[in-house]
């Protein structure tokens, strides 16, 4: 069976969740096989054996770390020589995108991005997308090359299938040319103790109608009721109320979880291409002609400030 | 010496109007108004302040598309930029991303060039591979994804947010940069920087200007294949009810209802 390469995702040994959904999408179109750059490929090959990956190819080289994206594509291309595989997945952050397009450049390959399913075809893996701010879907495969596909999160539900995720290591040469962009310093970001924004399975967004940063904490507060992620569109964001990094939109994360609640949002276009593709869609908002309650489930027009602690308040009762 | 600056700027259909796909799978670009992408106009905007802060630079702006992409070129000319380079050709129709970042790395190199500014991706495909790609055609630094930059003494420095750090970067020059929406709000142009604006150069070249075969690019040469494309079903109604005190009550219903809680 032909052999796919999975780039994992993974902060200091710990594989990010949009890594194991690559894994369950690789294995429809063939087996596994993971390439883990940087330290403690040990600790990751265990949950990534769980998911499927028979081989976790492994190389770790201070040039990671030192400079900007280049190193990682000259290891990805040492793994791709190594295994001659059928397809390339990597994760659709900003960085796995620019690991797959300069290596889809050196090994003549085209290149899908933000994929949202991927599924064996008879002239290789066939690519859906979710575009124009996802009021349109597309099925797209690569006609040149080994296809080499990046996929957003939350694309595939992760599913267990043992395999021997044995690690081998893989020769990696860093060219001269990929020293280029030195990282003079990294700042980790500070966790919330929430889970990430991409990942979560609920996401709880504030916009313009929360009025302010003090009272973000409504929105916190819901969002924790629940074990959500918080987001803030780009109103909130431009207006110094929330941090970029929670940003959802076009400009923002894209996101797509079970549930996605929308309190003080109108839905703007921008807004709407980051969250339009979340399963159930729950909007609160004072204005009853606002373009979000037409994407929603269920929506309640009311002031936020009275709904959304209501909600939070229900929610910890039925919880117990 | 003058420090020249490239900016790659794209024309997009508008995202508020009604997009859609052409009989060929490409995006529709005739029953849409086009504009200058929206995350360009930071780049057009951090390369002015580049230029601003040196003490001899020039701009030159760049795109890659039909003739009305001169409406792209001339917002970013009346924003401050000094000269624009419009690649315009008939074989470039349906060209993927891998074509034009070939189309625009002849260019770059054609015109010359210290630094290239590029947005951190256009608002219609929104890949964001580009600056990458570039780089690696061009065999320079990628300085990219920046919410911060800056350049002096023949290097470039800038902040980069990623999703569990924020990393500071810096490379030599000659680099290829992207710039994010957080790099600061892009000017409006003057009433007197669009007068200037018509009379700028705007250079016109073709694919055999820049040495390119036509099966290189176009939708015959692209590497990817779109097979399909359907309009997203409309979502059904869902239910709307006013607060009248009980809102979040209802909410919560719902939400169990759904075995969210």
């Amino acid at each position: 069976m032909a052999e796919v390469l999975v780039y994992v995702d993974h902060v200091d040994g710990a594989v990010r969740k949009p890594t194991l959904e690559l894994l369950t999408l690789a294995r429809r179109i063939g087996e596994p096989v993971a390439v883990h750059l940087g330290a403690k490929a040990e600790d990751a090959a265990k949950i990534l054996g769980e998911h499927g990956a028979v081989k976790v190819l492994a190389a770790d080289a201070p040039e990671f770390a030192e400079y900007l994206v280049a190193p990682k594509v000259d290891a990805l291309q040492a793994a791709y020589d190594a295994v001659s595989p059928a397809a390339v997945l990597l994760p659709s952050s900003a960085e796995g995108k620019e690991i797959a397009a300069r290596l889809a450049l050196r090994i003549g390959s085209g290149i899908i991005t933000d994929a949202v399913d991927v599924e064996a075809g008879d002239e290789g893996p066939v690519a859906t997308q979710s575009v124009f701010a996802a009021s349109y879907t597309t099925k797209s495969r690569i006609t040149k090359g080994t296809p080499v596909i990046t996929v957003k999160p939350n694309s595939a539900a992760p599913e267990a299938a043992p395999a021997a995720g044995t690690v081998e290591q893989l020769a990696v040469t860093v060219a001269d040319s990929s020293k280029g962009t030195k990282i003079v310093s990294r700042t980790p970001r500070e966790s919330t103790g929430r889970p990430d924004l991409t990942e979560a399975a609920i996401v709880v967004s504030g916009g313009r109608g929360v009025n302010g940063a003090e009272n973000f904490p409504v929105i916190e507060a819901l969002a924790d009721s629940l074990g959500a992620a918080v987001g803030a569109s780009r109103a909130a964001v431009d207006a110094g109320w929330y941090p970029h990094t929670n940003q959802v939109g076009q400009t923002g994360k894209s996101v797509s979880p079970q549930l996605y609640i929308a309190a003080g949002i109108s839905g703007a276009i921008q807004h709407r291409a980051g969250m339009q593709t979340s399963k159930t869609i729950v909007a609160i908002n004072k204005d009853e002609e606002a373009p979000i309650f037409e994407l929603v489930d269920y929506g309640v027009v009311g002031d936020l400030f009275d709904v959304v602690p209501a909600l939070t308040d229900e929610v910890k009762t039925r919880k117990g | 010496m003058s420090l020249r600056i490239v900016v790659c700027v794209k024309y997009v259909p508008d995202a508020t109007g009604d997009r859609h796909f052409a009989e060929d799978l490409t995006v529709d670009r005739d029953d849409v108004d086009g504009l200058l992408s929206e995350l360009d106009e930071y780049a057009v905007e951090q390369a002015l302040q580049i230029k601003e802060a040196a003490d001899d630079a020039e701009i030159t702006v760049l795109t890659v598309g039909p003739e009305d992409a001169n409406d792209a070129l001339r917002k970013a000319l009346s924003m401050g930029a000094d000269k624009a380079v419009h690649v315009e050709d008939d074989d470039l129709h349906g060209t993927d991303a891998l074509g034009t970042s070939l189309v625009l790395a002849k260019a770059i190199e054609k015109t010359g060039y210290d630094l290239v500014v590029c947005g951190m991706a256009s608002t219609d495909g929104t890949m964001g591979v580009l600056p990458a790609l570039l780089a690696e055609r061009l065999n320079v630094p990628q300085v990219t994804q920046l919410s911060e930059v800056s350049v002096d003494g023949g290097k470039v420095t800038g902040r980069r947010d990623g999703d569990t750090a924020t990393e500071q970067l810096e490379a030599a020059l000659p680099a290829v940069v992207s710039v994010t929406d957080q790099s600061g709000e892009a000017r409006y142009p003057s009433f007197k920087g669009i007068m200037a604006a018509k009379k700028k150069p705007v250079e016109s070249l073709d694919l055999e200007d820049l040495e390119i075969e036509a099966d290189e690019v176009g939708l015959e040469g692209a590497w990817t294949k779109v097979d399909g494309a359907a309009e997203r079903p409309a979502r059904t109604a869902g239910t709307i009810v006013k607060d009248e005190g009980e809102g979040g009550k209802q909410l919560a219903e719902f939400l169990a209802g759904q075995k969210f809680i």
